[in-house]
């Protein structure tokens, strides 16, 4: 079990970057009126067979070889159903994998979302051949990462380069604060 | 705040210090298990705590990457130690409380710290 929903965010993303994603779309939706927290992972790798789409979220299905369990997808499911909320994942060979959670956001056995700037940086920093947009919506603002742009900017100088790890954590930072104060424009 | 407006000056200061470094090139690389039993065991705080210990002391040298499940979850957070021989160090256990230790004494002085390798820790 992980101890905050920015984990499991990780752990599913992971699986993304083992299925060979070029891109990889990360959202975090929350709506208070609704009460309503909706996170989406969706990526453009190898995606999943019918027959696999139907165990993923089986603990005792894996398709790795070092052990026998596969605890990401079954761990993320668990989070949003003990919530109250609902699970969806979709796969197409070839095409890729869309991961979608909805908790009721004030149901008190809804685990806090944590520190979900140090997960996109732990996922940019050590992918950085692959493509991540990071959308994080509050009612009708939102701050949107995308290391397409950051990519064309920097032109040959690697996103996990130490100087630009440190700009890329801190443009998170600010932009988080400022996203939750309500100072965002809409 | 930061803007993207920021990126483009902070490119155009490291264009000036920086080559473009290809993966053989580095002196070391440190790698964090982030595998679902790392992740549940705090592997993330502590390769957040090596990228700020490496940004910190300017090892540009020095590469902090991730691997996947390497069986030994009950050891978890694990982090290997790649020097540029190719000798490789495997710490468990690993906290972020840790990792100033394990960056001063092994990464920059070349002294792995025993006490927190697997070799100290296997029963």
């Amino acid at each position: 079990m992980m101890q905050e929903l920015s984990m499991n965010i990780l752990d599913v993303a992971e699986n993304s970057v083992r299925a060979g994603a070029g891109l990889i779309e990360i959202t975090v939706d929350e709506q208070p009126s609704e009460d309503i927290l909706s996170i989406t992972v969706s990526d453009n790798g190898c995606g999943m067979t019918a027959e696999q789409l139907a165990n993923v979220t089986d603990p005792f299905f894996t398709t790795r070889s070092t052990r026998k369990v596969g605890l990401g997808v079954p761990f993320f499911k668990m989070a949003a159903e003990l919530s109250g909320g609902c699970f969806d994942i979709q796969s197409t060979v070839g095409k890729g994998t869309v991961v979608a959670a909805h908790f009721v956001l004030s149901s008190i056995d809804r685990m806090p979302l944590g520190n979900i700037n140090e997960t996109i940086c732990t996922l940019i920093h050590c992918n950085p051949s692959i493509d991540f947009v990071y959308r994080r919506r509050l009612e009708n603002s939102e701050i949107v990462l995308d290391t397409r742009e950051f990519r064309r900017i920097l032109g040959n100088i690697e996103l996990n380069t130490p100087d630009v790890s440190r700009f890329i954590r801190d443009f998170l930072t600010e932009n988080t604060e400022e996203l939750l104060s309500g100072k965002k424009s809409e | 705040m930061k803007t993207i407006a920021e990126l483009q000056a902070l490119r155009d200061e490291m264009k000036e210090k920086v080559g473009v470094r290809k993966d053989g090139e580095y002196r070391m690389r440190i790698l964090v298990g982030m595998a679902t039993c790392g992740i549940a065991a705090g592997a993330r705080p502590v390769l957040s705590a090596f990228m700020k210990e490496i940004e910190t002391r300017k090892l540009s040298d020095v590469v902090v990457s991730q691997t996947g499940c390497i069986g030994i979850c009950q050891f978890e957070p694990v982090v290997e130690i790649y020097d540029s021989d190719g000798t490789k160090t495997t710490y468990v256990h690993v906290t972020p409380e840790k990792v100033p230790k394990i960056v001063a004494q092994h990464v920059v002085n070349g002294n792995p710290v025993v006490e927190y390798t697997i070799g100290a820790n296997a029963k």
